[in-house]
C-alpha cells in the first residue's frame, strides 16, 4: 500500500510540474468551451450541460491516451522500469499507482469545466439531476478511457504508438454501435452492449442505469488487468 | 550472499549466458569481466530479478530470485548500465521516491538521504533537476539510489562507462569504499578497474565463465609465460643466437627502436623462472653493454585479451576440414 501511495504521489507531482499535462488540459478546455458556447448560443437553448457533456466524452477519447501515454512507455524507454521492477514493488502496484495519478489529473481537468455549469446556473434554471448524471457519466467514461490508455502505454516504449493504439481501441468502443445496424439478433445486441456511446447518451439524458455503471467499471478492471499482465510479460520477452 | 546455480538464458535461439555457476561471500567484492556482448548485463539482470533465467536459479541472501522475488529484491541495490533516472525529478525527490518504494520510513529517509548525498558528494545538486546533471553526476545519483536502503548486496553494471576520466577515478574510489561495507558485484570491460577494486575476478566470454581468480594471481597462474624486456648495445646478428641459447628462453621478439644505437628485445621465458640474472651475465660475458633489463610480467589486460581472443582464433574443426 505504501508503494502504491508513493507511486501515485510521484506521478501526480510529475503531472502538475510538467507542461505537457497543462497543454493537454488547456486544449481540452478550449475545445469543450467552444462547443459549450455553440450549444448555449442557439435560440431557445436548453439550460443544461447536455451538449457540453456529449462533446466532452468525444474529446476524452483523444485526451485520455495523451494523459496516460507516458506513464509506462517512458519507463520502458528510459530503462527506469528496470530499477522500479528490481525494487520490492509488485507490477499491480506500479500500474494501479500510475492509473490513480492519471485519474486525479483527469478529474482536475474535468473539474475546471464546472465553470460552464456555474454559468448555466447563473443565467438559467437547469434541472440538477441531468447535470449530476452527465458528470457521473463523464467521470466513468474518463476512468475507462484512462484504463485503455494504460494498456496502450504498457505495450510499447514509444509514446506515440501507445497513444495511437489506445485511441484506436477507444474509437472502436465508441462507434461499434454503428455496425450493429448491419447485423441483427443476438450479435447486434452484443455489439450494442459493447458500445460506450449508447450508454453515454443515457447519462447525459439524466438516466443513471446501474448496468452502465457496472459496464464502465468492468472496462476499467479488464484493461488494468491486461496492463498488469502486459507489464509482467515484458520480463519474459 | 549471492549464489548463481547453473544459470542459462536464451534470447530466442541465442544463448546469452550458459551454465553460470558462482557464489559471492558476504563482504566480498567480485569483478565480472568480459568484452561487450559477453553476457555481463544479462547476468546482472538475472541476479537482480529483472529477467528470469531460462534455466537454473540464483539466490540473494538466501532467497530465490524467482520464487521469493520480492524478499530477494529487498536485499539488492542495483545500478543498471544505462543509469536510468527520472529526468524531470529533483535529486532529493528522486532519492526519496526510491527509498519509499523500498519500504523506508520518512524519518529513516531524511537521515539516510543526507548521508548518501554526502557520501556521493552531491550536496550542491540536491535541488537540481536530474536531466540537467552531467553524466558523471547522474552516475553518482545512480549509485546513491543503489546504496540508499543499505542493501546487503550491491550490483553495479559498468559503473564507469561513458564518464570523463577525472570522474572515473573518483567513482572508482567511491566504489572501492563501498566494497569495504557491502557484498558487491561489479561488471566491467576495463581490467585496471577490476583489478583495483575487486577481491576476485570472473572472466566471462560468450556467455561462459573462462577464468576465476584473484586479480594478482591472474597475472601469473593463468598465463603460463613471463616476459623480460632487455636493451643491449651490440651487434644484433651476434646477440640473437646467443640470447636464444640461454636456458629457459622460449622465444625472442625484436622491438624496433627509433634512434639510439641499441637493440630492444622482448624475451618470453618459462613460467616461474627469473632469468634476469642469467641474461645479464650472458650479455656482459660477451662484451656487450647492458642498458636495461626489466621483467614485464603479464598484465591483466594481456591475459584478458589472450583468454578471449585465443578462443576466437582457434580454428573450428569444420573450418580446417574444408
Amino acid at each position: 500500500m505504501t508503494n502504491l501511495i508513493a507511486i501515485t504521489r510521484k506521478e501526480t507531482k510529475a503531472y502538475f510540474s510538467t507542461p505537457s499535462a497543462y497543454i493537454v488540459g488547456a486544449m481540452f478546455l478550449v475545445l469543450t468551451g467552444v462547443f459549450f458556447v455553440f450549444d448555449v448560443s442557439t435560440p431557445f437553448a436548453e439550460a443544461g450541460v447536455r451538449g457540453l457533456s456529449d462533446w466532452a466524452s468525444f474529446f476524452i477519447v483523444f485526451l485520455a491516451p495523451l494523459i496516460t501515454m507516458k506513464l509506462l512507455a517512458e519507463e520502458q524507454k528510459l530503462g527506469t522500469l528496470e530499477l522500479l521492477l528490481t525494487s520490492p514493488v509488485r507490477e499491480w502496484e506500479v500500474v494501479l499507482g500510475k492509473y490513480l495519478a492519471s485519474l486525479l489529473m483527469l478529474l482536475a481537468i474535468q473539474s475546471v469545466t464546472l465553470y460552464y455549469v456555474f454559468i448555466v446556473y447563473f443565467f438559467g434554471n437547469p434541472d440538477t439531476g441531468p447535470v449530476i448524471s452527465a458528470y457521473l457519466g463523464l467521470i466513468l467514461h474518463g476512468a475507462a478511457a484512462l484504463a485503455v490508455g494504460m494498456l496502450g502505454s504498457s505495450l510499447s516504449g514509444n509514446q506515440i504508438i501507445s497513444a495511437v493504439v489506445a485511441t484506436a481501441i477507444l474509437l472502436i468502443f465508441s462507434f461499434v454501435n454503428r455496425v450493429s445496424s448491419l447485423v441483427d439478433g443476438a450479435v447486434a445486441e452484443f455489439i450494442n452492449a459493447l458500445s460506450m456511446n449508447a450508454r453515454l447518451s443515457d447519462f447525459s439524458r439524466g438516466v443513471i442505469d446501474l448496468s452502465h455503471v457496472v459496464y464502465f467499471l468492468s472496462i476499467v478492471a479488464i484493461f488494468l488487468f491486461l496492463s498488469i499482465r502486459s507489464l509482467e510479460t515484458r520480463r519474459w520477452r | 550472499m549471492i549464489e548463481a546455480i547453473d544459470i542459462t538464458k536464451y534470447y530466442g535461439d541465442f544463448p546469452a549466458v550458459t551454465g553460470l555457476n558462482f557464489s559471492v561471500e558476504q563482504g566480498e567484492v567480485l569483478g565480472f569481466l568480459g568484452p561487450n556482448g559477453a553476457g555481463k548485463s544479462t547476468t546482472m539482470k538475472i541476479l537482480t530479478g529483472f529477467i528470469p533465467p531460462s534455466s537454473g536459479t540464483a539466490k540473494i541472501a538466501g532467497y530465490d530470485i524467482v520464487e521469493q522475488s520480492l524478499l530477494a529484491r529487498r536485499h539488492i541495490g542495483y545500478l543498471p548500465e544505462t543509469v536510468p533516472l527520472y529526468e524531470d525529478m529533483v535529486v532529493s525527490d528522486y532519492l526519496s521516491f526510491m527509498g519509499q518504494i523500498r519500504g523506508m520510513s520518512s524519518s529513516q529517509l531524511k537521515k539516510r538521504i543526507d548521508e548518501v548525498v554526502e557520501l556521493c558528494r552531491l550536496e550542491e545538486y540536491r535541488d537540481t533537476i536530474i536531466g540537467k546533471l552531467s553524466k558523471g553526476y547522474r552516475q553518482r545519483v545512480g549509485i546513491s539510489q543503489a546504496i540508499l536502503h543499505e542493501p546487503d548486496v550491491l550490483v553495479l553494471d559498468e559503473p564507469t562507462i561513458g564518464i570523463d576520466p577525472i570522474q572515473v577515478v573518483e567513482t572508482r574510489q567511491l566504489i572501492k569504499n563501498l566494497g569495504e561495507e557491502h557484498t558487491l558485484i561489479l561488471s566491467s570491460h576495463i581490467l585496471p578497474e577490476v583489478s583495483m577494486i575487486c577481491d576476485r575476478v570472473i572472466i566471462i566470454h560468450e556467455g561462459q565463465i573462462v577464468a576465476v581468480d584473484d586479480p594478482s594471481n591472474l597475472g601469473t597462474s593463468l598465463s603460463g609465460i613471463e616476459r623480460v624486456e632487455i636493451e643491449v648495445k651490440g651487434p644484433n646478428r651476434e646477440m640473437l643466437p646467443v640470447l636464444e641459447k640461454v636456458k629457459g628462453v622460449q622465444s625472442i621478439e625484436r622491438i624496433p627502436v627509433t634512434g639510439g644505437a641499441y637493440h630492444r628485445y622482448h624475451i618470453t621465458v618459462d613460467i616461474g623462472q627469473d632469468l634476469r640474472h642469467d641474461l645479464a651475465k650472458t650479455v656482459v660475458a660477451n662484451g656487450w653493454e647492458l642498458l636495461k633489463l626489466q621483467s614485464l610480467g603479464m598484465s591483466l589486460e594481456e591475459i584478458f585479451l589472450r583468454l578471449t581472443i585465443e578462443e576466437e582464433q582457434l580454428p573450428s574443426p569444420l573450418g580446417e576440414a574444408s
